[in-house]
């Protein structure tokens, strides 16, 4: 169906979106390492995360509970709450990570890089064969960046070289980073619109309230899918 | 948090990410069911933006950094490239605070 040239410019169009996803990612990595080392973490503590988790929103979530008080296990239930989003993200992936997709160790190795930013490389991708390519250029550039940045955040937060990183405005960052990586897929889907404003408004709710443990608000916030909607049209393509 | 709530968050992570390819072969998914997951996946990821923007622990985060999230929104929904919203947005914040908003 696409031409040759058609198929090189939309793999060239992905790789240019995957180097603005690693710079937008970097900055929200580099101030992740920055903003757990001024909360008074150790250094190794935000590399390490960045490695053997890899997942930006469970990393703040759980460096955030600790920094407030909430003990380890406090902190790990909610950076395992916030995972639970992969779950879904893997059942739809299954043309990408798969037995027949990716055979051997690719498949064990394909399932750490699974991000909200991979999921949804790949699942913007029309055939099997360009989800795979997205999937796995994306992964391996966002794992190389992510950690390179945290890395970096932190040794520059650990030797004091970065001063306050409220002030430089980073957190602002990476909500605006979720934002883009949703926008393509909520375009031409109004009752997911519609959906998105309900969770986000109960999720923000049940934040504000006293005693909701971290995680919860945005998990509770996907039983707005269920809300009767306009029986969903088919995909016309 | 120590190297142990590290290890556990990652093993546990790591479980989640593998449960799906290995269950997709024996769940079959319709094609509503496979809607209803990528709408809950995007409900779930705007509610992480709107939470992130708006809240911090359990109060309100401040006007600056709900300026600049959207700010950049604003410049997403306007097909704006990705690195300028992400950069907009935090630039925004940053002068937002500098000049004493909080």
């Amino acid at each position: 169906m696409f031409a040759k040239e058609n198929v090189r410019s939309v793999e060239r169009s992905v790789g240019r979106d995957i180097a603005l996803v690693c710079l937008a990612d970097g900055l929200v990595g580099a101030s992740f390492g920055a903003v757990t080392v001024a909360d008074g973490m150790p250094v190794w503590l935000p590399i390490a995360l960045s490695l053997l988790v890899f997942a930006g929103s469970a990393q703040f979530a759980a460096v955030g509970v600790a920094a407030g008080g909430g003990g380890p296990v406090g902190a790990v239930a909610a950076g395992l709450l916030l995972n639970t989003r992969v779950l879904p993200f893997g059942l739809a992936l299954a043309d990408v990570l798969g037995k027949d997709a990716a055979p051997g160790p690719r498949r064990w190795l394909g399932a750490h890089l699974l991000t909200d930013e991979t999921a949804a490389f790949a699942l913007a991708q029309p055939t099997p064969e360009r989800r795979r390519f997205a999937f796995w250029a994306s992964g391996l550039a966002l794992f190389a960046a992510w950690n390179a940045c945290v890395a970096a955040g932190a040794l520059a937060a650990g030797t004091g070289l970065l001063g306050d990183p409220d002030a430089l405005g980073l957190d602002a960052a990476y909500p605006v980073v979720l934002a883009a990586l949703v926008a393509p897929s909520l375009r031409g889907d109004a009752p997911g619109r519609r959906a998105a404003g309900l969770g986000a408004a109960l999720a923000v709710a049940l934040t504000l309230l006293p005693g909701v443990p971290a995680g919860v608000p945005v998990l509770a916030a996907v039983a707005a899918v269920a809300v009767p909607s306009a029986p969903a049209r088919g995909r016309a393509r | 948090m120590n190297a142990w709530a590290v290890l556990v968050l990652a093993a546990g992570t790591y479980a989640l990410r593998v449960a799906g390819p290995l269950l997709a072969g024996r769940v079959r998914l319709t094609d509503r069911a496979r809607l209803l997951l990528a709408r809950g996946a995007a409900v779930l990821l705007v509610a992480l933006a709107a939470t992130g923007a708006l809240t911090e622990g359990h109060g309100l985060a401040g006007w600056a950094r709900a300026a600049g999230v959207a700010a950049g929104v604003v410049l997403v929904a306007r097909r704006v490239p990705f690195a300028v919203a992400v950069v907009a947005a935090a630039v925004l914040t940053a002068l937002l605070r500098w000049a004493g908003v909080r």
